[in-house]
């Protein structure tokens, strides 16, 4: 689904990613960890080619199409989908007409929202003085419309109470397709985790440490949190390297 | 000579106190000549579909009445609903003795050179009245048509709204398509009495040499409602204008909104104050500007006499290109137990806003338009379905060659 290779991107002249490799496969997913400032959330919106990301170096294939250069729009059109950890507000602009948007008018903004307990916010303004929890509802219901064939969490569950990670958790484990086998699942995630919370409602196959700009170890997701939590991030990189 | 008259006389050179000083010899006072036209007939299909872009169908149709006055001539003027008057302000005044009483009522007229020429050398202008407690749903439709170029339009308009009406006016100004200079004066006074609701939409299309000074005022008495809605979508030279809304009994209500774009080349001055005068009045001044190259400053002044009163003001400015976007909003508080707040924000686009749309499969320009129509997005009930098409069009072009 998604190959990077030997990436280097700067954010104004500053190296933050140092020749990342990274293969997610079809039907894969994948989680991201990593100390604050690492680079992750870099990472993910370099794939969605985000103008402030520049890629010096490397190449990035997202289902067998070179995109490293291609705009955001496009990229999004392939089947590329992010939930963003901080998204903007659009004044103005209503939650039922990006979800129109995003799923390029194939679904009815209601049904969606119904499902998932969110129609009071249809006709509020996007992003505008939603909580935590409803910011990532807002996101992850966006994704559903989209409909995308591979997604990119940057910390699904942060400022998320338990009442909401519930049904964030249940949106993400249908956009991963959680419910299938595994030889029936054809989307692929990224995730970035601090907690791992998330990981109970996903089929995660694998983890990375991303540490000074490259994954500097990877492993049984739940086996490398725990490692993390016993021993903190650098021992944790030495130590598997 | 009459007390009004000898005020006008001696503020004939005053200039104002906002905007661009005008030179009034630099227009011509000669109109053209246009006879009653009772089935629009005169009107030629480029002429429909440019008064279309003010909101003006042109029909008697689905309109409790209808105005229109080219240059200085009465064009057409009709009355289709019970409850409603709608006449000439110089025939007004000859059919009824208050009219001329309320004429500079609320307006002063010696305000400045503008308001002077409006009485030293009227044209004309309309008279819309709702009868008591008349109810009337249709909208009432005018136009001030400005048909030769370098011709400056005098006009003095009255509204009165009796106690328990309710009326709709949509204003359409605008030029003749050859038309690319001159100059509109328009007073205008409104008298929202006891418990009476009046929504006066006011739609702009002028030339991009066109300079327009309006000059209204309003009073509400108590329990009474005057909704305003002021939209300029396309280029004009400069427009400079600050109604002012008197709450003047317990309960009365006003809202100003106004959805304006300068263009390069525009100079916009346009203002709202509300002076809150009873106990439990409400008001607000909601102003989006986007400015495309021009320059725009969006002036609002709330001033609460009286305790137990609530208003608020919002002026939000998006700067595209090199506009400039100047807002100054003014709270006056003069007793304690007044609620007065204002809210307002100058800027450009963020580039994370088009991004983040972006992300969600939109080109840039899809992207930008979906975020200017979403600051634009200010709800004005009652507009004809051809100027919400009109206003598309307008963020359309808005968003290209970013």
């Amino acid at each position: 689904m998604l190959a990077i290779d030997d990436l280097w991107v700067n954010i104004e002249e500053k190296e933050v990613l140092k020749g990342l490799n990274l293969t997610v496969p079809v039907g894969e997913t994948h989680i991201l960890f990593g100390r604050n400032g690492s680079g992750k959330s870099t990472l993910l919106m370099t794939i969605m080619g985000f103008e402030r990301y520049q890629v010096k170096q490397g190449r990035i294939t997202f289902r067998g199409e070179d995109i490293t250069h291609l705009p955001t729009f496009e990229r999004a059109r392939l089947g590329l989908g992010i939930a963003f950890q901080r998204p903007p507000t659009i004044r103005g602009v209503k939650t039922a007409d990006i979800l129109r948007v995003c799923s390029r008018g194939a679904i009815a903004p209601e049904i969606l929202a119904s499902a998932y307990d969110f129609t009071a916010f249809l006709d509020r303004e996007v992003n505008y003085g939603f909580s935590g929890g409803e910011l990532k509802r807002s996101e992850l219901l966006q994704l559903l419309a989209q409909n995308p064939h591979m997604v990119l969490l940057d910390e699904p569950e942060s400022g998320v109470d338990l009442e909401n990670l519930q049904v964030v958790g249940d949106i993400i484990g249908k956009l991963l397709q959680k419910e299938r086998r595994r030889q029936h699942r054809d989307k692929s995630g990224l995730i970035i985790t601090h907690t791992g919370f998330i990981m109970d409602y996903v089929n995660a196959d694998r983890a990375y440490i991303l540490g000074d700009g490259r994954l500097c170890c990877q492993g049984n997701p739940r086996e490398l949190l725990q490692d993390i939590k016993n021993f903190g991030y650098e021992e944790c990189a030495k130590c598997r390297r | 000579m009459s007390e009004i008259k000898e005020r006008a006389e001696q503020s004939r050179q005053k200039k104002a106190a906002f905007g661009p000083d005008l030179n009034l010899d630099d227009f011509s006072r000669q109109g053209g000549t246009w006879d009653y036209d009772p089935d629009y007939r005169q009107f030629s299909p480029e002429e429909r579909s440019r008064l279309l872009t003010a909101g003006i169908e042109l029909t008697d149709e689905d309109h409790a009445g209808t105005f229109l006055q080219a240059d200085k001539a009465i064009v057409h003027c009709q009355t289709r609903q019970a409850g409603v008057e709608v006449l000439p302000i110089t025939e007004a005044a000859s059919r009824h003795d208050w009219v001329p009483k309320l004429l500079w009522g609320l307006v002063p007229v010696d305000a400045d050179k503008y308001t002077a020429s409006a009485e030293l050398d009227l044209d004309n202008g309309y008279f819309i009245r709702a009868l008591p407690g008349a109810k009337i749903e249709q909208p009432v439709e005018s136009c001030l048509y400005l048909r030769t170029d370098r011709f400056a339009q005098h006009v003095h308009n009255l509204v009165v709204v009796e106690e328990g009406a309710r009326l709709h006016i949509i204003t359409g100004c605008a030029t003749h398509p050859g038309v690319v200079s001159g100059l509109h004066i328009g007073v205008s006074e409104f008298y929202v009495k006891k418990g009476g609701h009046l929504t006066f939409t006011m739609v702009h299309n002028w030339g991009k040499n066109v300079h327009v000074r309006p000059r209204t005022a309003v009073m509400v008495e108590e329990g009474g409602t005057y909704i305003s809605n002021y939209i300029l979508l396309r280029p004009v030279k400069t427009v400079q204008m600050y109604p002012s809304v008197t709450l003047n009994g317990p309960g009365a209500v006003a809202r100003l909104q106004s959805i304006l774009i300068a263009h390069p080349g525009c100079e916009l001055d346009v203002g709202g104050r509300v002076i809150l005068k009873a106990p439990h009045t409400r008001a607000e001044i909601i102003a989006r500007t986007l400015a495309t190259g021009g320059t725009s400053i969006a002036r609002g002044h709330l001033v609460g006499l009286e305790p137990q009163i609530k208003a608020h003001l919002e002026c939000r400015g998006l700067i595209l290109g090199n506009g400039v976007v100047y807002a100054i909003p003014e709270l006056e508080g003069r007793v304690a137990g007044v609620d007065m707040s204002h809210e307002a924000a100058v800027g450009k686009i963020a580039a994370e806003e088009v991004e983040y749309l972006m992300a969600r499969g939109l080109d840039e320009e899809e992207a930008v338009s979906t975020i200017v129509r979403g600051f634009l997005n200010v709800k004005v009930e009652g507009l004809p379905p051809a100027l919400e098409q009109e206003m598309e069009q307008a963020i359309q072009e808005s968003g290209k060659g970013l």
